[in-house]
């Protein structure tokens, strides 16, 4: 399967790509609009801020290419970061507009320590992942959550999660192998 | 509430782990990528790596061991030790590391801290401070500062810091306990977690940290038994302390 990982210059797409590799998939790493535009599988990884994400995106064309994928009904799974891009709108770093694949907000957590670092088991998937994030989207597409918080989204194609599978050991692995295995 | 965390950390030498007993004898305990991975298959929910032999020279070293870790270690981890600048973070997080872990550097410099965590986020940036008598104390716990530790906690968060790594300095290596009215009032002053560090020694020890804040380093109880980190996580869960529930394999 022809994978792509998408570059938007401060993720970590090194844990993602290695991942993948332990499922025997090679991946590439890439902000070309046509590899991501034509990939079977795309992967929208999750470090940094949502202004600098953004920016990247559409400067690249790779924002456009991912709209157009997903109205293709091509598989894409967003990570932590790539998740709440997929939203309409992000409160963080004063307001940035998302991808729109969806409808939904992405909100400051306001409970708890922030931000929140370490496992939660999701309901209702009965699995605890790996989660590092201050922001967390609230969306009618919502799938499942943690103490109520939204931490996983779908419409179409697209799968969100706000948990980073690459980091979540082999719960984490048997999930990509899952998205993996449904495109 | 995220559960609690179980973080071994391996101090690196000139890329081996070696353990510092109260900060000075070091003993060799192997390869930084076996040990990862053993403690990771064990149950370890995140390491930390201390490169304590940190110096320009060895950053290439350093560099290197963090690629092989992320390359097959799927779990969180922080490097730390030698973070000088935001060209040092971004190194160290893109070869594939969560977080950078900043110490003597953060106190020298504290802009450092605001600039990490504006290119990759709070989550990204741990600042570890080493208690000693009511101060911070920096160059590995060997110079005493004036600075008071909660105020030094508090004005770390509010420049970016997202997380707080604590070590009692006269409790590191003594595995009589963790420093927990240090923990606590750390932990009372920031809303970021808390990382109590210095002096486990029994599984009552961390379960007792665990109790007071969101995650325990562990050192040389594991080291010295990196077979045990599995049976250690049962006695701390047997103690009334809910871990993370593992996963064998993902087949």
């Amino acid at each position: 399967m022809n994978v792509a990982v998408v570059d938007y210059g401060a993720g970590n797409t090194r844990s993602v790509r290695a991942a993948l590799s332990h499922l025997g998939l090679e991946s590439v790493v890439t902000s070309d609009a046509s590899v991501i535009r034509d990939a079977e599988f795309v992967v929208l990884p999750g470090v940094g801020s949502a202004r600098s994400a953004m920016v990247h995106l559409n400067d690249t064309g790779a924002a456009s290419a991912i709209r157009e994928r997903y109205a293709d009904g091509g598989a894409t799974l967003g990570i932590c970061l790539g998740m709440q891009l997929a939203l309409t709108h992000s409160e963080e770093d004063g307001g940035v507009e998302g991808l729109g694949l969806m409808s939904g907000e992405v909100v400051r957590l306001r409970e708890g320590r922030v931000p929140r670092l370490g496992w939660s088991v999701v309901e209702p998937w009965g699995e605890a992942y790996y989660f590092a994030h201050s922001y967390a989207a609230t969306s009618e597409f919502g799938i499942a959550s943690v103490d109520g918080v939204t931490v996983a989204v779908q419409r179409g194609s697209f799968l969100g999660v706000q948990f980073h599978p690459e980091k979540s050991g082999p719960a984490g692995l048997a999930f990509l192998e899952q998205c993996l295995s449904r495109a | 509430m995220p559960l609690p965390r179980l973080i071994p950390c391996l101090d690196v030498a000139h890329g081996r782990v070696v353990k510092g007993v109260s900060f000075v004898q070091l003993r060799d305990v192997g390869d930084p990528v076996e040990l990862a991975t053993f403690y990771s298959d064990g149950g370890a929910d995140e390491l930390v790596f201390l490169d304590i032999s940190a110096t320009p020279e060895e950053s290439a070293t350093m560099t290197e061991v963090i690629q092989r870790v992320a390359d097959v270690v799927e779990i969180p981890f922080t490097v730390g030790g030698g973070v000088r600048s935001l060209d040092d973070a971004s190194r160290i997080i893109e070869s594939g590391a969560d977080r950078v872990s900043l110490n003597t550097a953060a106190l020298a410099n504290p802009s450092l801290i605001t600039a990490i965590a504006s290119r990759y986020g709070s989550q990204a940036v741990v600042v570890a401070i080493d208690a000693g008598d009511g101060v911070v104390h920096t160059h590995g716990g060997r110079t005493a500062t004036t600075t008071p530790i909660v105020s030094w906690a508090m004005e770390a968060c509010e420049r970016g810091a997202g997380e707080i790594l604590l070590t009692s300095i006269r409790h590191d290596g003594q595995r009589g306990g963790y420093d927990l009215i240090l923990t606590a009032s750390v932990r009372d002053a920031v809303s970021v977690p808390v990382i109590a560090s210095g002096g486990a020694g029994s599984a009552e020890h961390v379960a007792e940290a665990l109790r007071v804040t969101d995650a325990a380093l562990v050192a040389s109880i594991v080291h010295e038994n990196p077979g045990g980190l599995a049976g250690l996580r049962r006695d701390i869960e047997a103690l009334g302390v809910n871990l993370r529930p593992l996963r064998e394999s993902y087949e």
